[in-house]
This record gives C-alpha cells, sequence and structure tokens, in this order.
C-alpha cells in the first residue's frame, strides 16, 4: 500500500437485503483501501458481494437495502452523507462504469448530451467548451470521427465503442477513483482486448486509480496491481497480483485458479474442480462459508468462523491454515 | 481429485416434494389481504346464495297480497317488489344465476378462446393470419345485434345468454393468449421441446398452454364481473333470463323503476353485485401480484 | 473410431430475409451462416468459436433442422436431412439433441425436472411405462451428478450448474449419438463450468458420444475439442485439429483471437505480443466483399477485396480461408502462435486415452 494516504478506505462495511423470504447477507465485514493510482482487482463468483460493495460506496444500493460501516473518500465518510453533498463526489471525483452499456447509456439523449452533462454539472463548463472537451475525450478513447459521432444516439454505437463512450463519460472529470464494475464481460475477446488496451493507456497517461470488478481472472490478471478474492460477501484472501497468481494460499483462490483451463498449458484430462454450489447467502453455515466445498477443511471450520489476518505486507488470508501444502 | 458427481447438502431418504410456481404464488396471494378477504365475501355471498333460500320460509314467485312493495320488516328482511315477492329470496335465487352465467360464461370463454389462441399462436404464419382476422371480423359485429337476433329466433332462454355471452367473450381470450403465445414461443424450452421431437399439439397444451395461464387466470377474474354485467345490462334492457328466473340485473332494472317509491328494490340486488365485482376485482389484482412479483 | 463420416455438412448456408428501408424497401439477406463445410467422425468433438454475429449458435441450429437451412445440404449417416419434412425429421430426433446456454430458460418452469426429462422418453418410447420410465430417470439424474430424490423438484429450486445437468440429463435419456452444445457454460460460474465441462468429457468417454460444442470461449474450448471451426460473419475462417490450431494458428484471425484471451498469469498478459485488431464487427447486413474480415485484417491487399478466398490446406487436417496465410507465416518473427515458446513440446503433452 501507497505510504500517501488511501483515497478510499472501507471499513468493515456491511450490506443487508430485507426480502420477504428473510434478511440476506451480502457484504459482512469488508475491509480495505485504494491507494492513489493504484489498480484493484475484485474477484469474485455470483454472490459473491464484490459489487454490492461499490453500490454501497457510490450510495447506490436498491431500496431494500442497509449499509453500515464506514466508507470514507479522502477521509470524508460517505455512508449517510446527504445526496447532494454524494453528488458532488459521484461523478467529479468518484466515476462507475457498469457491465451492459445499452442500459446504462440514456437511448432518448445523444452522445453528446451525455458527455456534457458531467462536465456542466461538476465543472460548471460552458456547452461549447464543454462539447470540445468531450470531442478530444472521444479522441482519446479512440473512437473515430468523434466530431460526427458526438452527435449520434447510443444505439447507433456497437457494444465496444459504446463501452468507450462509458469510460469517457466517467473519465471526463478526471475522477481520483473509477470503478468499473465487469467492464469487458458483455464483450467479445477482440472488442475485450480493445477495451483492456485502453485502460491500460489511461491508466499510464491520468493518475486515476481504478478497481476492476470482474470473475474473468484473466482480465485481472493483466490489469492489477493488488487483487482482492470475495466469497460469500466476505474477503477471503488479498495481495499483490503476482502473490495471487503466483502463490494463492485461500483454497477458494487456489480452487478457482486451478479449474481453469489456461491456453498456455498443456491440456489435462480432466479439470481440477471445486466440488459443491455456491453459498446460500440467507442460510450461511456457522464458520467458514467456503467449508462445504473445501477440500483441507478440518472440524474448526465447521464451528469458527476464519477473520481476514495479515500475513506478510499487504497479504491477507482468511483461513485457519497458516500456509496451504 | 474430484469427480464430476457433486454431492448436494445432506440428503433425505425419501423423495423431496418439490415447490412449484403456482404454491409460491398461492403463498404470496394468502398474504394479500385484500384478496383474501375479498375471497372470503365471495364466498360468503356464493354459500347464502345457495343455502339460505332453503331457510327463508318464502318462495321466489310467491305472492303476497298484503304486502305489495313493502318495506323491510321483520317478515321480509330486504321488503317485497312490485308484485308483492320477497325480495330477498329473490335476490338470492338471483345471485344465484348471476354467478351461474358468469361462471360458466367465462369458462366456455376460457375453453374456446384458449385452444384457439394458442393454436393460432404456435402455428403463426398465414394460419395464425387467418384464424385472427375471424376473430377480428366477429370482433366488428355488433354484440347487441347479434343477441337480439339470437333472442328473437330461438326464445329468451338462459342456455342461450351463455351461448351469447360466450361467443363474445371469448374473442378477447383468444387474443390475450394468442399473444402470450407468440412471446412463449420464443422461450428456450420450447425449442427445446421441439429439439426433443415433441409433436406439436403436445407443445401447444402440455408446454405453451400451461405457462400462458397466469395472465388468462387474471383475465378470467376480470371476465367474471363483465359477464355478470353484460347479462345485468341484457336484463335491464329486458333480453336477459325469463320469469320466473330472475337475476341481479332484471332486480335492478325493477329497481331502477320503482327507485322513488321503493328505494329497497334498488339497494339491495346492486349492494350485491357491487360487493360481488369488487371481490373479483381485488382477487383478480392480487391473482395478477401473486403471479408476477416484479410486476408491483 | 471408425472412419466414416457421421455427420457432413456441405456449404451449409443460413439466410434470414430482413426488409430494410420502411415498408416500401427491399429485402437483404442477413448471411447468418454462409458456406460452412465440415465432416464429423463418431466419438470426436468440434468446437465451434467465434464472436457475436459469426453464426455459431445458428449454425447448430441448422444442422438439427431447428432452423431451416437455405442452401447447402447436411448428411447424417449418409442420409440427407436438410429436406425432409416435419414428421420424418422428428423421427431423427432420437438421435441428435441440443443443449442450450441459459440453463433455466430451457426447463419449462411449470414441470418437475422429472417429467422433463422424461419427456424425450414419453415421445419416443410411449409404452415404456410409468415405472421403467421413473427408473431411467432416476438412473440418468444420478449419472449428471444430482440426487435422485430430487426429481419432483421444480426448475427454479436449482443453481445455474443444476440446471445445466438437467438439462443434460434431458439430452441424454435417450442415448443420443450426437449431441450439439450451445455454449453450456458461458451462463455458468467458473467455479462451475469446469464441473459441467468434466461432466460432458466423461459422458463422451462412457456413452460414444460425438459433441459439436459452440463457445465463444477460447480455453474451454481447446480443452474439450478435438478439431476446432473458427467462423466469422458466417464463414469458416480456418479449420484444424485442436493441437494445430493453438500452437500454428494460420489465419489472421484466429491469431489475433487466441492473442485476446486473457491468461490468469500477471507476467504474462504484461509480457505477452497481443494482436488488437482495428475497428468493430462490420454489419451482417452488408459484409464486405472478398474476404469479410479484410476490414479488420492487418494484412489486407487488393485482392482479399476481389476474391473469396477458399479454405486452403495448410497441413494434414488444417485448413485456412486465407489468401496470404503463407506470406504471414514466413514474414514473422515467430512462425507459430503467441504461445508455442510456452507450450510443452508435442511428445510432453499427457496422453489422452483415446485421442
Amino acid at each position: 500500500m501507497d505510504a500517501a494516504a488511501p483515497i478510499l478506505e472501507v471499513d468493515r462495511l456491511d450490506v443487508r437485503f430485507s426480502t420477504p423470504e428473510g434478511v440476506v447477507e451480502a457484504v459482512n465485514g469488508v475491509s480495505f483501501a485504494v491507494g492513489e493510482a493504484e489498480t484493484v482487482g475484485i474477484v469474485g463468483e455470483s454472490g459473491s458481494g464484490k459489487s454490492q460493495v461499490f453500490m454501497a460506496v457510490m450510495g447506490l444500493l436498491a431500496t431494500n437495502g442497509h449499509a453500515s460501516g464506514s466508507v470514507r473518500y479522502r477521509r470524508q465518510q460517505l455512508l449517510g452523507m446527504p445526496p447532494s453533498e454524494l453528488n458532488a463526489i459521484r461523478g467529479g471525483r468518484m466515476a462507475i462504469i457498469f457491465q451492459d452499456p445499452m442500459t446504462s447509456l440514456n437511448p432518448y439523449l445523444t452522445v453528446r448530451r451525455q458527455l456534457t452533462e458531467v462536465l456542466v454539472q461538476h465543472k460548471g463548463m460552458g456547452e461549447r467548451e464543454a462539447t470540445k472537451a468531450a470531442i478530444e475525450m472521444l479522441d482519446r478513447v479512440r473512437i473515430p470521427e468523434p466530431e460526427k459521432r458526438i452527435h449520434q444516439y447510443p444505439h447507433e454505437f456497437s457494444g465496444g465503442m459504446r463501452q468507450r463512450v462509458m469510460i469517457a463519460i466517467a473519465m471526463l472529470c478526471k475522477p481520483d477513483l473509477l470503478i468499473a464494475d465487469e467492464p469487458t464481460t458483455a464483450l467479445d475477446v477482440t472488442i475485450q482486448a480493445q477495451i483492456i488496451e485502453l485502460m491500460k493507456e489511461l491508466k499510464e497517461i491520468s493518475r486515476t486509480a481504478i478497481v476492476l470488478i470482474t470473475h474473468d481472472l484473466g482480465v485481472v490478471a493483466g490489469l492489477s496491481d493488488r487483487v482482492l478474492v470475495m466469497y460469500a460477501g466476505r474477503i477471503v484472501e488479498t495481495g499483490t497480483a503476482g502473490e495471487i497468481f503466483y502463490d494463492p494460499q485461500h483454497p477458494y483462490t487456489r480452487g478457482l485458479l486451478n479449474s481453469m483451463p489456461r491456453l498456455d498449458e498443456a491440456r489435462v484430462d480432466s479439470l481440477e474442480t471445486i466440488p459443491g454450489q455456491p453459498p446460500n447467502l440467507q442460510r450461511l453455515p456457522r464458520g467458514c462459508p467456503f467449508q462445504p466445498r473445501c477440500p483441507y477443511a478440518f472440524e474448526r471450520c465447521e464451528t469458527e468462523l476464519p477473520l481476514l489476518k495479515r500475513v506478510g505486507s499487504g497479504r491477507a488470508n482468511a483461513c485457519h491454515l497458516e500456509r496451504l501444502p | 481429485m474430484t469427480t464430476a458427481h457433486t454431492v448436494l447438502d445432506r440428503a433425505p431418504d425419501r423423495e423431496i416434494k418439490g415447490r412449484s410456481l403456482w404454491q409460491d404464488a398461492v403463498v404470496r396471494l394468502a398474504r394479500n389481504r385484500a384478496a383474501v378477504a375479498s375471497m372470503i365475501l365471495l364466498l360468503f355471498i356464493a354459500i347464502i346464495c345457495v343455502l339460505a333460500p332453503l331457510a327463508i320460509p318464502h318462495d321466489l314467485d310467491e305472492i303476497y297480497w298484503d304486502a305489495i312493495q313493502a318495506p323491510p320488516s321483520p317478515e321480509h328482511w330486504f321488503g317485497t317488489d312490485a308484485n308483492g315477492r320477497d325480495l330477498m329470496v329473490r335476490v338470492l335465487y338471483g345471485g344465484q344465476i348471476s354467478l351461474l352465467v358468469g361462471l360458466v360464461a367465462t369458462f366456455v370463454s376460457l375453453v374456446i378462446g384458449v385452444s384457439y389462441g394458442a393454436t393460432a399462436g404456435f402455428l403463426g404464419g398465414r394460419v395464425d393470419g387467418v384464424m385472427m382476422r375471424f376473430v377480428d371480423i366477429l370482433y366488428s359485429l355488433p354484440f347487441m345485434f347479434f343477441v337480439i337476433l339470437l333472442m328473437v329466433f330461438f326464445g329468451r332462454n338462459i342456455v342461450l345468454i351463455f351461448v351469447a355471452i360466450g361467443a363474445v367473450e371469448w374473442l378477447d381470450m383468444a387474443r390475450i393468449v394468442r399473444g402470450q403465445t407468440l412471446s412463449i414461443k420464443r422461450r428456450e424450452f420450447i425449442e427445446a421441446a421441439h429439439a426433443s421431437g415433441v409433436p406439436t399439439h403436445r407443445i401447444i397444451f402440455r408446454h405453451i398452454v400451461p405457462n400462458t395461464l397466469g395472465p388468462v387466470i387474471v383475465y378470467m377474474t376480470l371476465t367474471v364481473p363483465r359477464v355478470i354485467l353484460l347479462e345485468s345490462f341484457l336484463s335491464f334492457l329486458g333480453l336477459g333470463v325469463q320469469e320466473p328466473l330472475t337475476s341481479w340485473g332484471v332486480l335492478i332494472s325493477e329497481g331502477a323503476r320503482a327507485m322513488e317509491n321503493a328505494p329497497w328494490m334498488l339497494i339491495f340486488p346492486a349492494v350485491f353485485l357491487a360487493a360481488t365485482l369488487f371481490c373479483f376485482n381485488f382477487i383478480g389484482d392480487g391473482v395478477r401480484d401473486a403471479l408476477d412479483p416484479k410486476d408491483r | 473410431m471408425s472412419q466414416a463420416a457421421l455427420l457432413s455438412v456441405r456449404d451449409l448456408k443460413v439466410h434470414f430475409p430482413v426488409r430494410i428501408g420502411g415498408i416500401f424497401g427491399r429485402i437483404v439477406p442477413v448471411r447468418a451462416v454462409d458456406g460452412v463445410s465440415f465432416d464429423l467422425r463418431a466419438g470426436e468433438t468440434l468446437g465451434v468459436v467465434g464472436e457475436s454475429g459469426c453464426g455459431k449458435s445458428t449454425l447448430g441450429r441448422a444442422i438439427l433442422q431447428l432452423i431451416p437451412p437455405s442452401a447447402g445440404a447436411v448428411i447424417w449417416l449418409g442420409e440427407r436431412i436438410d429436406s425432409l419434412s416435419q414428421r420424418e425429421m422428428r423421427a431423427k430426433r432420437e438421435d441428435m439433441q441440443i443443449i442450450f446456454q441459459d440453463p433455466l430458460a430451457s426447463l419449462d418452469p411449470r414441470m418437475t425436472i422429472g417429467d422433463i426429462i422424461a419427456e424425450p422418453l414419453r415421445t419416443f418410447q410411449p409404452k415404456l411405462g410409468r415405472a421403467k420410465a421413473r427408473a431411467r430417470v432416476e438412473d440418468m439424474l444420478a449419472k449428471v451428478g444430482l440426487l435422485p430424490q430430487m426429481i419432483n423438484r421444480y426448475p427454479h429450486e436449482f443453481s445455474g450448474g443444476q440446471c445445466q445437468r438437467i438439462g443434460i440429463a434431458r439430452a441424454m435419456i435417450l442415448k443420443p449419438r450426437l449431441i450439439v452444445c450451445d455454449e453450456p457454460v458461458s451462463a455458468l460460474d467458473v467455479s462451475i463450468q469446469a464441473q459441467i465441462v468434466n461432466l460432458l468429457m466423461e459422458l463422451q468417454r462412457e456413452f460414444g458420444l460425438t459433441l459439436i460444442f459452440i463457445s465463444h470461449n477460447l480455453s474451454v474450448v481447446r480443452h474439450i475439442s478435438h478439431r476446432i471451426l473458427v467462423l466469422y460473419l458466417g464463414r469458416v475462417m480456418e479449420l484444424a485439429d485442436r493441437d494445430q490450431l493453438y500452437r500454428n494458428p494460420r489465419h489472421p484471425y484466429t491469431q489475433a483471437l487466441i492473442s485476446a484471451v486473457p491468461i490468469p498469469d500477471p507476467d504474462l498478459e504484461r509480457r505477452k505480443e497481443r494482436i488488437v485488431l482495428a475497428g468493430d464487427l462490420p454489419s451482417p447486413l452488408a459484409p464486405p466483399s472478398g474476404c469479410v474480415f479484410r476490414t479488420r485484417c492487418p494484412y489486407a491487399t487488393q485482392l482479399c477485396a476481389e476474391d473469396i478466398p477458399p479454405l486452403d490446406p495448410v497441413e494434414p487436417g488444417h485448413h485456412a480461408a486465407c489468401h496470404h496465410w503463407q506470406a504471414i507465416a514466413a514474414g514473422e518473427k515467430q512462425t507459430t502462435g503467441p504461445f508455442a515458446d510456452m507450450l510443452p513440446a508435442p511428445e510432453q503433452t499427457r496422453p489422452d486415452s483415446d485421442r
């Protein structure tokens, strides 16, 4: 972690949803920090809670959701902040892009309107000035003929281009923190490669910290400095990208990496799998949530929840075993 | 390391009964207080319409010469009508007829409409075009004209009322079911059935129809009150059931004429009719919410 | 393994007429599949890869006659099936089944899974009797890794991975010879994907199945397939044995595709020479003339715009549809794909039972 103050500090964040069938604990006791210009990858499958953490950070939780704990942007507490103050930060200092650009862009407004809106809103720019800046940004994200295309509507762009427009909107206000929630999941592989290259460039040019939320370990490997692995609403392991990928210490992380067939390795007859099903968030087991599927589980795992412990500088692991065999 | 055979949590030895979507819907419906209250009220109305006349000492067409158009009294709880007949027993018998017409005509329209609509929607193309143009033509015929024709040719007969109303209502049902079928047709489990070699008629009746039942049931709960109203309208015009049978519509018609002198003749059947219609509407809303909770 | 082809596809085309330009506009064909040919031998798995709009799903359905082909031939066990009547085709369906991408959507929500799996039995073996049919269903449930006691449950009570197992059980109940798998693991979590892939491979070994595995995930396709077909805008770009394709991709599109796949290895990802294609997929309403890939190809020339490249033989079992594949291969610094120097030499690959 940087010596400089972190941009985002999350401390013991809980997110609960009240549903007719009971309370769903989507996020449980999550704590982490994102430093300046750092790229943090948040990895998890469905039910891991990775997206809900950032919905809570950005104040975008559904009405039946409730967040508790502490979320600080540069020392300012975001949870419970009145919407007017939160709006100054959202879009201006922290931006978010989502998985499906078709539903995140307003189909009834031209791209120009949607781009300039953030500038007018947050920077108080005039329309002409904002449009100029918007065209420059579209050029920066490699949209061909930006002066012409800026007047078009979202449906006139392809999926990859729409995602670029989203990135452009997000980057216009030069945010400190960009949250990208599954930004390439809905895109074709070759388009995904384009977007990943684009994000790499943006990383180098601007000093924006990026939080990359995804289930795709390959995407995380290429872009992240640090990685957080989540399971059943908790962080189970953190470390640098190298540590997580080359020396995973949590059984879930290891299982996940081993179950992916890789293009660069020899073929095996049968893939290693993590047995069982993803957890039911309404009925989490008493001890470790991963225990029913863990090949290394022993008695303590059933009764006692392992807490996230530091195991070295910048590394943490939530497992009763000190090291995996 | 691990085999492909995964084991789920602790396996009970006996068979597990599944929880179908219908059961889920019933549970949700039970939580809807307006709907449950309406169902209870409706049941109450139905029961007293059927059973109470047995307990009342008056007959449907018995004339009380000394109590013509008499207001409510301990002997005649609802009063009597212009011919001196006990109104309460007439309201209850009328209820039997109105509810019967409502349910039977709706059921007839259901059977015809669902089969017709599902088949047209599934077959698509030209067949669908022809079938639905036929529906369009029937739709454009004036209902009253049709009923009057029937009445003129066949006389005023209760079965005829069923036919006339059923013949009109199935058109709406067919359209709704066809629309539903068109959207269900594209769903993957239909493609899967097709790929498994399931013959067309089985796909329609085993897969499509059960999946259209949600909106169909909702529509039915809203059709019944419409049918009852339609029958009342016919009766109001003098084309409804024949004496001595009566229905709420007939009673309201008579009551409306005597409104100034004998308001009870209008109030009692009207209250019963209104209550019944309200109940069906609340139930219909409740069923719709229960079947598709996302749509609140 | 018999040498005769189980399935032959000859120049298959599926065109959808679309009206553009309003009600009095002209009708333009969307060439979803535009001339695909291949042979499939019994017990093989053919992987079909490509991105959106390449026609792979349409191809799978056209082979099974779920979508009628516009031209070309599909030959199953020596007999042409593309021009059969619906009733004649229905009889063949006992042998050819399909598994879908969305596991829950492919199951009728109003039927128990027991009924869902038993339905093909009712269709093709109506005289089987309830007890026997039930026994077969329970057997199948166990084979796909589900508890037989769950037979009365409904699809929405299961997870995605479990629903896919139910779909597989339904496809398998008649012991078909061919199963078309249309993106069967794309909608599943990564940790569940491996389970389903293993299950399919196990079933293939046990029952001698032939599979057509359609997917956009190149890593999974490499794991499960013997041969691979690469599609782009409805045309075949490359057809090769698995190792040939990943070791020596000859078509520029295949090369770009393989290099674009993110590997869960930070060092490799940063060092990797990634071929990034410019631009977007052309509209299927107006495919480029000549080679459909030329608008994004770094090596395109005038010839590419004029002539449609035929499927050239590169080596035995390996074909590429590119005018310049030889020049590209010779001109590159590496004559092999991005990972060839990291892959172990062929002798060192773990031996497979019958591949």
